[in-house]
């Protein structure tokens, strides 16, 4: 939330409020601004804590590291931890980046499909398999572990990353689904009635038409995606069997968990197994931009 | 440049009998018998919620036909996809497909159809010369104004050469005077293209001035299709009589006796030709129907309550000294138009007569006028058919 939202019910700097302007202002509404942005402040520091002790812990010299000085700011910048923990965490960085692009795209996909059918080429009995979709969201994880697993090495898909990628997938579907649901519900019947008529079949219509006005929920979708599958610990814990599959959550899990791990390298592999969710959401966050169906209705 | 973008089979349309009932039991359209001649060009016209949109989509294949048969030409399409139709629609949003330019807009309905890309090419740039828009086929639709979006909307139902076009309230999102020179020009290209259109509006004055026919619709239910002059002139019924016309026709009670009809004081010969049974009618006459006095004409005397000065003519309302009609048939007619809703201090009727501008008019001062016997409508105040 933006402190713009939340300013706009008082007073703009050295205005007083106008006459007939219909709302009349407390002589309080000055402190309270003052309050308010008071109380935004501390959250803001609160919740930078965490991430303010992350980067500045693995930054640091390793013998600068203590839990006494953790609050301190480096003396010295230093890269050595990040160079540690390089060799550990490039196998899971690689394995996580082939199951999430791959997992997050294909169930973006799906999910573009799905919620175009459900929102635009209505069959019957939409209204029935739409909840049932959306269901599959509330289910958790734990509750599917052991009949999954029974599942994946019954198809043989136990062990490596293909298993993993088909578990995120369908895991994503019932978000991604709703997401463009949503999306499309908001763009006019009359353009897909116009392909019809033109002699598009659901198909086409949906590649041709749906597909491009639906970048921002790819952005969503996508984002969201490949954040959830790059997080998981659980499912790549259980599926992948061989060391050479571990996604780098479990990598760095094996950093942070080992016997006496220095705090700078924990530190630093977090950061690093923490970079690409947040490259995504830059790179991806731009097309969150409204306007993609500009011009195409009366306007 | 004089290319050929006329169609070689203009198809004509056939309803049989056809019905559309939603689910949940709303019936939108019943019944509706109508037969459309290749070439032809045909509005639907009604109040809002009247089933025109519907018939339209109807013929279109966008919704499902509950009951009858749906002909394009030869064939039997009441079970047919849109696609396998070969009709081309506008919307009234336009529609158009935002992420495409101008171009592939128009070639996308041949694109879908196997054309190849040469002569989609070319004739999409044929179909953009005649519709001036030749300059604007890279862009993308955001790029452009509301009337140049309406025209590649256009363009791109002709650019099929489909065999029927079907319109749905093309001009309502344009602003008035642009509506106006856009009617005139879809009725030269209708003329070039020869092309069977059914358009749908609910504006009575754009029905009139683009049909050939025009097929009036209430709940559901065809009133009357026929020439304008012929609605005009000879309205079946109440609700076409209230519909037609701008302004609308004046309706009072009367009462037949001995073959002459009397209102409000006044008594006039039933017109020669016509038998009327002795009872109550609904007698309506046009604004035009009433004039300045003449010879041999039933003179009225009207007090003048409004004044509406349009420059080169003049609507004077006044009020007759007889019960105004308010049924249901008026009442939806009315609401079409949505104006009327006027709170008038008594029940009497009210006339609205077209006046000469030079025709000295005061408010309140009295002001003789005449009837024109000829111009008399009669209506049966039970069922509202003419008599």
């Amino acid at each position: 939330m933006s402190a713009a939202t939340l300013d706009d019910t008082t007073v703009p700097k050295g205005q007083t409020p106008r006459k007939g302007h219909g709302r009349i202002r407390s002589r309080w509404a000055p402190y309270v601004t003052v309050l308010k942005y008071a109380l935004l402040l501390f959250f803001l520091v609160f919740f930078l804590m965490p991430v303010y002790a992350l980067v500045v812990t693995s930054l640091k010299d390793p013998a600068e590291v203590g839990v006494d000085t953790v609050w301190n700011l480096p003396s010295t910048l230093s890269f050595d931890s990040f160079a540690t923990v390089w060799p550990k965490l490039q196998d899971g960085l690689v394995n996580s980046l082939m199951l999430a692009i791959p997992a997050s795209l294909i169930s973006s996909l799906l999910g573009a499909a799905n919620g175009f059918v459900l929102s635009k080429w209505r069959f019957p009995g939409a209204d029935f398999v739409f909840p049932l979709i959306l269901f599959g969201m509330f289910i958790p994880y734990q509750s599917v572990l052991i009949p999954m697993t029974e599942t994946m090495s019954f198809l043989g898909l136990k062990g490596g990353l293909d298993g993993l990628i088909l578990v995120h997938i369908i895991y994503g579907l019932p978000l991604t689904t709703l997401i463009f649901r949503s999306y499309f519900a908001g763009i006019s019947d009359e353009i897909v009635e116009a392909a019809e008529v033109d002699g598009a079949g659901m198909l086409r219509t949906f590649f041709h038409v749906a597909l491009p006005v639906a970048p921002p929920a790819f952005a969503v979708a996508i984002i969201w995606q490949f954040t959830s599958a790059w997080n998981d610990f659980l499912f790549g814990a259980v599926l992948t069997t061989n060391r050479a599959y571990w996604p780098v959550t479990i990598a760095l899990n094996n950093i942070a968990g080992g016997q006496a791990v220095p705090f700078n390298e924990a530190m630093a592999s977090a950061l690093i197994a923490c970079l690409p969710t947040l490259l995504v959401y830059i790179l991806l966050g731009r097309f969150f931009m409204r306007g993609l169906m500009a011009g195409a209705l009366k306007g | 440049m004089n290319v050929d973008i006329t169609n070689a089979e203009a198809a004509g349309i056939t309803l049989d009998g056809v019905d559309k009932v939603y689910r949940g039991g709303v019936k939108a359209v019943s019944g509706v018998d109508l037969t459309i001649d290749p070439g032809e060009f045909m509005v639907l016209v009604g109040p809002s919620g009247c089933g025109k949109s519907t018939l339209l989509r109807m013929i279109a294949g966008l919704e499902e036909v509950t009951a009858g048969r749906v002909h394009i030409g030869d064939t039997d399409v009441t079970n047919k996809l849109p696609q396998q139709r070969d009709v081309a629609m506008v919307f009234q949003s336009y529609a158009l497909y935002p992420r495409m330019s101008v171009r592939r807009n128009m070639e996308f309905g041949l694109r879908m159809r196997g054309t190849k890309a040469a002569e989609r090419k070319a004739r999409a740039a044929e179909v953009a010369e005649t519709l001036g828009l030749a300059h604007l086929l890279e862009r993308r639709p955001a790029a452009l104004s509301g009337g140049q979006r309406q025209r590649v909307a256009m363009g791109r139902a002709i650019v099929r050469r489909p065999k029927v076009f079907l319109m749905d309230e093309p001009l309502s999102n344009l602003d008035a005077k642009l509506r106006v020179s856009m009617r005139a020009e879809l009725s030269r290209l209708h003329q070039r293209l020869g092309v069977t259109t059914v358009y749908v509006t609910h504006d009575q004055i754009e029905a009139m001035t683009l049909g050939q026919r025009v097929a009036v619709l209430r709940d559901g239910v065809l009133q009357q299709c026929d020439t304008p002059a012929n609605l005009f002139h000879k309205p079946v019924n109440l609700f076409v009589a209230a519909f037609i016309g701008s302004p609308g026709m004046n309706f009072v009670s009367a009462r037949v006796e001995g073959g002459r009809v009397g209102f409000g004081g006044l008594s006039i010969p039933v017109p020669e030709g016509r038998t009327l049974a002795d009872g109550e009618v609904i007698l309506g006459v046009r604004p035009t129907g009433i004039t300045l006095p003449g010879e041999g004409r039933p003179a009225l005397t009207a007090v003048p309550e409004v004044i509406e000065d349009l420059g080169d003519e003049r609507h004077v309302v006044f009020p007759v000294a007889a019960p105004r009609v308010d049924t249901d048939a008026t009442r939806a007619a009315v609401d079409a138009e949505s104006a009327d809703d006027v709170l008038l201090p008594d029940d009497h009727a009210r006339f609205t007569v077209k006046l000469p501008i030079d025709v000295p008019v005061t408010l309140g001062e009295p002001l003789e006028l005449a009837i024109n016997p000829a111009r008399l409508h009669f209506f049966d105040p039970a069922t509202g058919a003419a008599l």
